[in-house]
């Protein structure tokens, strides 16, 4: 499954983690910002730009680098991984639908860590009903013109530009009349909401992204007129697999502070780990985050392979790690008791942090719908 | 500008631990990794092609097959060219013969500038193969070099001392010996995990070197060893509890206990 540059993709990964982002990891949950060095060294050692092609700055790398990569730092930090959006959600709309020129102006510079880029899909009233959307985009020569509101925006706080989901066809019913327009924040009429103030995943920064008349050269269009939906759909396969492994990985971490934790706590005389309920607790807790691992690598081979159609699988991946992620880490709390509560110890952080992990990029529930909409058909 | 990276395939003795009965490195399962003081001598290197685009980096080793793995990951930092001597005829070598090996290397790459080594592998800690390999290369040798510059042909260098340092200024071609202040070194980059997978390493037997069988291996090694053991680990300490006066009197009743004074 994993080759022999995966393993020392890991190794890179892991020492990286270990070295620059656990000592600051508990400290990013307080500010919410991550120095300047940390954020420069992703894109110097390419970790903006794994699967994205030498062309435009990246590694030439595949899904298997980029999901070891995302599970190995989310282990650490879960928060950092949205500074390597490039990857997925950010990138891949310009990398499999932008022309050269749009690759070259609004890809590159985010793999070179030079430019922010954001995913603008969700609105107010369109989350897992994203077909909903009401932004909408008027033709007027060669401009469109851009009103609405996304929210929820990685990245919105700090973003240089936006892949915008509008409608440029307001007859057109359900998914169809959808468009992706890059909007740039210098434009007229950009603007964005307070940054969200959230339970988990602080370090990473979150908006509503606000378009008020907002006038953009018809050279923004990604793809083509009308096949925005299509687009955001498309790329979803890719971005599942990727945070189901920043689910792994934040699930392999609370399992970390479970073992390390249950050895080190004395009571009734003796390390907890020699009480047979932690024995059987950590030995759930590890089968399911290497449960999860053998699913999600095995989907990241067939899609760098491209064995078939990987939509159910993917589905299949961000639903289970979504939610192990969740119970590992309510498990390594309990077994931390009282202190696992204070935010001394690091599974205070990766208990709320888990929370999102089976809500964005598609709930559980929406995951299910994938996948037995495949089955049932 | 040509520079040569010596660098070693340890085990990670973080981890290692010595077969009681035995008195040898218990390496089953243990990871290697690459030697410390030679990821500070190629990171140096590497600072140079950073500054000056026409400088070629090549990593030598000598070591069993394994050591490509080593090998791939000095390319990953950036290193240009890797060079693996293996050789049945070459194991069981001490420093005197790994270094005979060495330089026969380097003297068939002939082409160099400056050679660059760790100051010492942590498995052995002998800290004798990189200067060996300058006396038998008949070149200048600088050892605990913790900072370092160059100019055209030029060399100048902080050579490390116990309370201080020495500046010296040495001319090309020179073998220097890194030690860990010299720098920081980088992190394997992922484009860099990529291409080093796409290249060859070199790979040299005895019968690519200018060297007889008889000065290489373990024939040709005077050091062997009588007998190694793990050194008894020292008890706990003892803290004397008291006002100063009454642990200062404590102190001096052990100390004339154990006839110390």
């Amino acid at each position: 499954m994993l080759e022999k540059k995966h393993e020392m993709i890991r190794k890179l990964a892991r020492e990286f983690a270990e070295k620059e982002l656990a000592p600051y990891a508990t400290e990013v949950d307080k500010t919410g910002e991550y120095s300047k060095d940390v954020i420069d060294k992703l894109a110097k050692y390419k970790f903006t730009g794994i699967t994205i092609p030498k062309e435009y700055g990246g590694a030439g790398g595949d899904y298997r680098s980029l999901a070891i990569v995302m599970e190995e730092f989310a282990r650490k930090d879960a928060s950092i991984t949205s500074y390597i959006m490039a990857n997925s959600l950010s990138g891949a709309p310009y990398l499999y639908y932008g022309t050269e020129e749009q690759k070259q102006k609004f890809l590159k510079p985010m793999v070179l860590g030079e430019k922010i880029g954001a995913f603008g899909l969700t609105e107010p009233g369109a989350g897992s009903d994203a077909s909903s959307i009401e932004t909408t985009a008027e033709s007027d020569g060669d401009d469109y013109i851009i009103n609405g509101r996304k929210c929820f925006i990685t990245m919105g706080p700090v973003c240089d530009h936006i892949v915008a989901f509008c409608k440029t066809d307001r007859q057109a019913k359900g998914t169809k009349g959808i468009s992706a327009i890059i909007v740039e924040s210098f434009r007229e009429g950009f603007s964005r909401g307070k940054e969200e103030d959230k339970l988990g995943i602080r370090g990473s920064k979150t908006s509503d992204i606000i378009f008020d008349n907002v006038r953009v050269p018809k050279e923004n269009l990604l793809g083509k007129e009308g096949e925005g939906f299509k687009l955001a759909m498309s790329i979803l396969d890719a971005g599942r697999i990727t945070v189901s492994s920043q689910a792994l990985g934040l699930a392999q971490g609370a399992l970390d502070e479970a073992i390390k934790y249950t050895k080190e706590r004395i009571q009734f005389g003796k390390p907890i780990s020699k009480l047979q309920n932690t024995q059987f607790v950590i030995a759930d807790m590890a089968t399911k985050v290497e449960t999860a691992r053998a699913l999600i690598y095995n989907t990241a081979e067939k899609y760098d392979k491209k064995v078939g159609n990987i939509t159910k699988e993917a589905a299949m991946c961000k639903y289970y790690a979504g939610e192990i992620a969740n119970q590992v880490a309510y498990a390594s709390l309990q077994l931390h008791g009282g202190y696992g509560f204070m935010k001394e110890y690091a599974i205070e952080r990766i208990y709320r942090d888990a929370r999102i992990m089976s809500i964005y990029e598609g709930t559980s529930e929406i995951q299910k719908v994938v996948i037995s909409g495949i089955l049932l058909k | 500008m040509n520079i040569l990276v010596c660098a070693k395939q340890v085990p990670n003795t973080n981890e290692v631990k010595i077969d009681p009965i035995k008195g040898t490195l218990i390496r089953n399962g243990v990871e290697s990794i690459l030697n410390p003081d030679d990821a500070n001598a190629l990171e140096e290197a590497l600072k140079i092609k950073d500054k000056y685009n026409d400088t070629k980096v090549t990593v030598i080793t000598m070591g069993p097959p394994q050591a490509d793995d080593m090998l791939r990951e000095c390319l990953a930092m950036g290193a240009d060219d890797a060079i693996l001597l293996s050789d049945r005829a070459f194991g069981g070598a001490d420093t005197w013969a790994t270094s005979n090996t060495l330089a026969a290397a380097i003297r068939k790459i002939k082409d160099y500038d400056i050679i660059f080594a760790g100051r010492q592998a942590i498995d052995g800690d002998t800290a004798q193969v990189g200067p060996q390999i300058a006396e038998r290369l008949g070149i200048p040798q600088v050892t605990y070099v913790q900072k370092f510059d160059v100019n055209g042909d030029e060399v100048t260098v902080e050579r490390q001392l116990e309370d201080g340092y020495e500046i010296i200024k040495v001319k090309t071609p020179v073998l220097l010996t890194a030690v860990k202040e010299l720098n920081i070194p980088r992190y394997m980059n992922v484009e860099g995990i990529y291409n080093a997978y796409k290249k060859d390493i070199t790979v040299w037997g005895i019968n690519n070197l200018p060297v007889e069988k008889e000065n290489v291996g373990l024939d040709a090694s005077p050091t062997k060893v009588f007998r190694s053991f793990t050194p008894e680990p020292k008890g706990k300490g003892i803290v004397i509890e008291g006002t100063t006066k009454e642990k200062a009197n404590e102190l001096l009743n052990k100390l004339n206990q154990k006839h110390i004074i």
